[in-house]
């Protein structure tokens, strides 16, 4: 007898989307041809907007399709529709408005580019912009990501566990945190030289891990999503997931990782140290002071009327795969 | 016999045209971009996230509104314009539709109608609190704007009015408060009203020293 033990985090069938929404993704975008005219006459869209709802793809960016082993979703999630996962982005370098990234990124240059692995270790790592995509087989990963702001989305993922990179540059004893940063090229990204599209917030942006969350398997470097390379609004060429915590925690476009013996001050930390802890991770218990964390909304297909909202899970419902590394902390304390 | 410029002119500058025609724009240009939103909107046209958008844009549409509706005293005095003070009514009752669409679409497609939630957010988060304080306040002015109430209210109708000015200040201040970071527009808004109010000074000073009188 087959006895099937549900984990918290498997997903209800009612949430799953029928499958004919996604395979039909491109027929859908060329159905709204017909708004091309109209969005034109509507003040509130821009033009690139409606340069998109004529065009049959999205952008501009060419991404290149990736192979990897993909990922059964065995969990049957329904996933967000790729039109908008790479419409809807928080990526302050090129504009604090969530659809700004789509139409200011698209002339990002990502070859040549320079990833290096360093700080307290013993073999440091330089890679270039073809190693990103062969150092490691790649992986597709289907997960959920919650923003801070009570939206969430499910994406697939292409990309190799943070873990299996990090041990080949050999951290050393001192190393206890991992530091990220974003490429500094206000020259590329209007938000770093633009103090109004980029939010006011410090630049580089920096993230940090605890050296035992970075080297958890759910912990994700990401290359690709939907089996193609990233566009530059979802960081392309290569940027962290972190699934159990808040999107802000998974930096975008990484230029360097580094080993680092104390905990590092991270670009949210800085700007607001009671709203953004250094944890970070997803607890529905515990409210930002701007959001109610209890519940979020799930993007997936749909327009108003989607009934979206759903309750949030303790580590986003990763519990089973990280709630250990937590096991004698104050989670309220350190959120 | 008068030429056919000559005839449009005449209709054209006549106060109650020159009204008829401003009232006409107001509409429009307040009704075709909300007809635009919701079609997008419910078509899921609107971006990855359309309930976000419209919150935002019926959001800042009312604050555009309220800002207008205040404008019309100034300019109306200081380029002799009397006629637009027959228009005022009308942005502001705009002002109040954007209000309430605001607050509905909070309700009903960001939280919705988790009514538990949605009285947890107004009570918990300051922002919100504030919001809704300056949309209660506008819901009685809205109310009370009908001719017949205001010939009933008497003197108590102004006073009663003169709540405008508190409210486009929570306003201000409610969107300051609910950005995360980007506080450059925000101040912008709110500097726009403090010169909106800095016109009305002494009435100001007077209604705030009737305060501790």
């Amino acid at each position: 007898m087959l006895i099937k033990i549900s984990k918290s985090s498997d997903i209800k069938e009612n949430e799953v989307t029928p499958e004919s929404i996604y395979l039909n993704r491109r027929e859908l975008l060329r159905g709204m041809g017909f708004l091309g005219a109209g969005a034109l006459l509507a003040g509130a869209s821009t033009n690139a907007k409606a340069d998109w709802f004529s065009k049959d793809e999205v952008t501009k960016f060419k991404t290149k399709p990736l192979e990897y082993k993909p990922d059964p979703n065995s969990d049957k999630l329904v996933l967000t529709p790729e039109r908008k996962v790479i419409t809807h982005n928080n990526y302050y370098e090129f504009g604090s408005q969530k659809h700004q990234p789509a139409e200011l990124s698209q002339e990002f240059k990502v070859n040549p580019w320079q990833l290096t692995i360093s700080g307290e270790c013993d073999k440091p790592v330089t890679l270039d912009y073809d190693d990103l995509y062969t150092i490691l087989p790649l992986e597709e990963h289907i997960r959920r990501l919650r923003c801070v702001e009570a939206w969430s989305m499910v994406i697939p993922w292409v990309g190799f566990s943070l873990a299996s990179l990090l041990k080949r540059a050999q951290p050393s004893t001192r190393a206890k945190y991992v530091l990220f940063e974003t490429l500094h090229d206000p020259k590329q990204m209007p938000g770093q030289s633009d103090r109004r599209l980029g939010g006011g917030i410090d630049y580089p942006y920096v993230e940090g891990l605890r050296l035992d969350e970075a080297m958890n398997p759910l912990t994700l470097l990401s290359v690709g999503l939907y089996g193609k390379t990233l566009p530059p609004q979802n960081g392309a060429p290569i940027r962290l997931v972190v699934p159990w915590k808040y999107g802000f925690k998974s930096i975008k476009s990484i230029v360097s990782i580094k080993f680092v013996e104390h905990k590092p001050l991270t670009t949210w930390g800085k700007l607001a140290p009671k709203e953004y802890g250094f944890y970070a991770n997803v607890n529905p218990e515990h409210d930002h002071p701007r959001w109610s964390q209890a519940s979020e909304r799930r993007i997936t297909s749909g327009g108003l009327f989607a009934r979206n909202r759903i309750d949030t899970l303790p580590f986003n419902g990763y519990g089973e795969d990280v709630a250990h590394l937590y096991k004698d902390m104050n989670l309220r304390k350190n959120f | 016999m008068l030429s056919f410029s000559h005839r449009v002119n005449m209709i054209i500058f006549s106060i109650k045209s020159k009204v008829l025609l401003v009232k006409l724009i107001i509409h429009l240009s307040a009704l075709l971009p909300l007809f635009n939103l919701y079609y997008l909107a419910f078509n899921d046209l609107l971006g990855a996230d359309p309930v976000e958008r419209v919150i935002h844009f019926t959001g800042i549409g009312a604050f555009n509104l309220l800002l207008l509706t205040l404008l019309i005293t100034p300019v109306a005095k200081t380029f002799k314009q009397g006629f637009l003070m027959k228009v005022r009514r009308l942005l502001g009752l705009y002002a109040f539709s954007y209000a309430l669409c605001h607050v509905l679409n909070f309700l009903a497609f960001d939280l919705q109608f988790a009514w538990g939630l949605f009285f947890n957010e107004i009570i918990e988060r300051p922002y919100i609190t504030i919001g809704m304080l300056a949309f209660v306040l506008l819901s009685a002015l809205a109310v009370t704007s009908y001719q017949s109430i205001k010939n009933h209210m008497g003197k108590k109708w102004q006073t009663l009015h003169n709540f405008s000015y508190l409210i486009i200040l929570l306003v201000a201040v409610h969107f300051y408060w609910s950005v995360k970071s980007e506080l450059l527009s925000p101040l912008f808004y709110l500097s726009l009203t403090i010169l909106l109010l800095l016109f009305r000074r002494k009435k100001l000073k007077a209604l705030i020293s009737s305060l501790f009188r």
